[in-house]
C-alpha cells in the first residue's frame, strides 16, 4: 500500500513512512502532543500532531459540537510597527489596514505585482505603541513565514518587524469555546471573563501577562486563537484540556474543518497564480481599496472586479461516497476540461465529500453540473455556494 | 490451517488452501486513520503481484493497495461499500478487500509471517 499523492511529502497527513528529510522543528507542545498519543508528522518543517488516538471524524465532530484545542504554534506572529504603518502595509494588500479599528482584526492577503497571492493572513490593529506609532499584529502562515518576513522588511523598510518566535499560538475552536475559556481564565486573568464573552467576532483582547487572544478561527465555529510565551504553553494547554468540554485536534481534522468552512488553505487553494477575485475572497478587499488602487497587482485585480474574473473558487458536492482529491480534473459533461480541484475530501459533518476546485466563469453558477475525474472514473457533483457547513460565527 | 503473510507495503494476504483472503494490516489502517470509501476491483480481474488491486480513501488521502500475490479475483467485500470503517474495527475480518484464486500459492517469496512482519514494523518507528 503506498499514498498515491506525490508532491510534498511534508503535505500529505496519511502518508505510511516517513522520508529521510531534515530535522522537524517542535513547538512548545511537543512533548504533550506525544504525551497524549497523537500521531506525528512533518508539516511546513515542523513535527506536528496530525491526529490523535480518537482520529479525524471524531476531532471534527467534537469541535463542531464542543470546543476543539489546536497547537498551530507553527504560524509565524510578527508585529510591524512605525508611523503610517497601516498605510504602508496597504501597499502588499488590498484589504482596508487603514480602516481597521484598534482591536479589530481582519484576514487580508499579500499580493504580488501580477495579482496574484503570496499568502493569506491575519491582521490586528494593537494600542499605539510608547511613541505613538502604529502597531499591527500579522499571523500568517506557516510555510510561507519567512518569505512573508522577508518581504515587509524588504518592501517596507522603514517600520520595525519584530518576528515574536517566543511565542506559542493555540486555537480554541467550538460552540463551547468562549465560556471554556472564559472559565479557564478565571482565577489568573481576573476580568477577563467578561471580556471574553462580550468579545466580538473578529476582535483582539490584551489579556495581560503575556496573554493575547483574539476571536477568530479556521473552522467556521466561533473560538480563539490564544498566543502567549512559549514557556507559558503547556501549562495553560493542560488546564484547558483539564475541562471535561476540551479534546485536542490534530492538522487531520484542522482540514477537513476548514474545507468544510470553505475557508482556503494556502499553497492549495491560493497561490501566487490566483488572484483573490478569482479565489472569492473579493469581500476581503475594502470599498475604499476599490475605488483607490494603490496595491501591488492593483490592475489586474480592479480590471477582475469590473469584468469578472476568468475562473472562480467554487464550491463542489460530489455525488456518491467517492472522494476526489487535488489536481483531480473537472469537466462538463460532454467531456470539456473546464477546471481542477485544489482541496477535496470527505466531510465528516456532512458525511459525504465535498471539494473546492477552480472552474471557468461560465461554470461558477451555484446548481452547474460538472464531473470530476478520478482515476478515469466520472463522478457527477454540483457547483454549490460556499460554505458547506454554515458559519456559527459570534456575532 | 491458514497462514498470514504481509507485505513491505502493509498489506495481508491469509492463505486458505488455494485461496487468499486480502487486506491491509492492522499497523496501515492505523496509520490512514479513518477510511471512508474504498474502491475494489472487478470480480473476474487477474491482477499481477505487486500490481494495484484495491484504492483506500481516509479523510485526507489516497492509498493505493497491491496485490501481494498473482491471481483471480474470485469475490469482493461489498460491505465496505455501506461500511468502509469495518477496515479501521476489524482489518484482519470484517474489513477484507478481496478473495483471489491464488495463481501460484507457493510463491510466497518477500512475503513476511507474522512474527517477521512484527519485527519489520520495529524498524519503521
Amino acid at each position: 500500500m503506498a499514498s498515491d499523492l506525490p508532491e510534498d511529502p511534508t503535505s500529505d497527513p496519511s502518508r505510511i513512512r516517513p522520508a529521510a528529510q531534515d530535522p522537524l522543528l517542535r513547538t512548545p507542545l511537543h512533548a504533550l502532543h506525544r504525551e497524549l498519543g497523537a500521531r506525528m508528522a512533518g508539516f511546513a518543517g515542523y513535527d506536528m500532531p496530525i491526529q490523535y488516538p480518537a482520529g479525524v471524524l471524531a476531532e471534527n465532530k467534537w469541535t463542531r459540537d464542543s470546543a476543539g484545542l489546536f497547537d498551530v504554534s507553527h504560524m509565524g506572529q510578527a508585529i510591524l510597527e512605525g508611523a503610517g504603518a497601516a498605510q504602508a502595509v496597504e501597499t502588499l494588500t488590498a484589504a482596508d489596514v487603514q480602516g481597521l479599528g484598534e482591536n479589530r482584526t481582519r484576514y487580508a492577503q499579500f499580493l504580488n505585482d501580477d495579482g496574484g497571492v503570496l499568502d493569506d493572513f491575519m491582521i490586528t490593529r494593537l494600542a499605539p505603541g510608547a511613541d505613538g506609532a502604529q502597531r499591527l499584529l500579522l499571523v500568517v502562515n506557516a510555510a510561507r513565514k519567512h518569505a512573508d518576513f522577508a518581504l515587509l522588511r524588504e518592501k517596507l523598510p522603514a517600520l520595525r518587524l519584530s518576528v515574536r518566535e517566543e511565542r506559542a499560538l493555540l486555537a480554541l475552536q467550538g460552540p463551547k469555546a468562549a465560556q471554556v475559556l472564559a472559565d479557564a481564565l478565571r482565577e489568573e486573568y481576573g476580568g477577563l471573563r467578561d471580556k471574553i464573552a462580550a468579545a466580538p467576532f473578529m476582535s483582539f483582547i490584551d489579556g495581560g501577562e503575556g496573554l493575547w487572544l483574539w476571536r477568530s478561527g479556521y473552522t467556521g465555529e466561533d473560538g480563539f486563537e490564544i498566543s502567549l510565551p512559549a514557556e507559558q504553553a503547556q501549562r495553560f494547554a493542560r488546564a484547558l484540556l483539564a475541562d471535561a468540554r476540551v479534546r485536542p485536534i490534530g492538522l487531520g481534522a484542522r482540514d477537513s474543518l476548514r474545507l468544510e468552512a470553505g475557508l482556503c488553505l494556502y499553497g492549495h487553494d491560493l497561490d501566487e497564480t490566483t488572484s483573490p477575485v478569482e479565489g472569492a475572497l473579493a469581500w476581503s478587499i475594502g470599498a475604499r481599496r476599490r475605488a483607490e488602487g494603490g496595491f501591488a497587482g492593483a490592475s489586474r485585480i480592479l480590471r477582475e472586479l469590473r469584468e469578472g474574473p476568468a475562473r472562480r473558487r467554487v464550491g463542489l458536492l460530489l455525488e456518491g461516497r467517492q472522494p476526489a482529491r487535488e489536481g483531480a480534473q473537472i469537466q462538463t459533461g460532454d467531456g470539456r476540461i473546464v477546471g481542477a480541484l485544489t482541496s477535496g475530501g470527505y466531510a465528516p459533518t456532512l458525511e459525504r465529500p465535498i471539494a473546492m476546485g477552480y472552474v471557468a466563469a461560465a461554470h461558477a453558477r451555484a446548481g452547474e453540473a460538472l464531473d470530476v475525474i478520478v482515476r478515469g472514473k466520472r463522478l457527477p457533483a454540483r457547483v454549490v455556494a460556499l460554505p458547506f457547513v454554515p458559519h456559527r460565527f459570534f456575532r | 490451517m491458514s497462514s498470514i503473510r504481509y507485505t513491505r507495503d502493509h498489506e495481508y494476504v491469509r492463505i486458505e488452501g488455494d485461496t487468499g483472503v486480502i487486506g491491509i494490516s492492522d499497523y496501515a489502517q492505523k496509520q490512514l486513520g479513518d477510511v471512508v470509501f474504498v474502491e475494489l476491483p472487478q470480480v473476474g480481474a487477474r491482477i499481477e503481484k505487486g500490481a494495484q488491486a484495491a484504492v483506500v480513501e481516509s479523510v485526507k488521502a489516497a492509498s493505493e493497495v497491491y496485490a501481494p500475490l498473482a491471481g483471480e479475483v474470485l469475490a469482493v467485500n461489498d460491505a465496505l461499500e455501506a461500511d468502509p470503517a469495518a477496515i479501521n474495527a476489524d482489518p484482519l475480518g470484517a474489513g477484507w478487500f478481496m478473495k483471489m484464486r491464488l495463481a501460484d500459492s507457493a510463491a510466497l517469496d518477500g512475503l513476511m509471517d507474522e512474527t517477521a512482519y512484527q519485527a519489520f514494523l520495529k524498524t519503521l518507528d
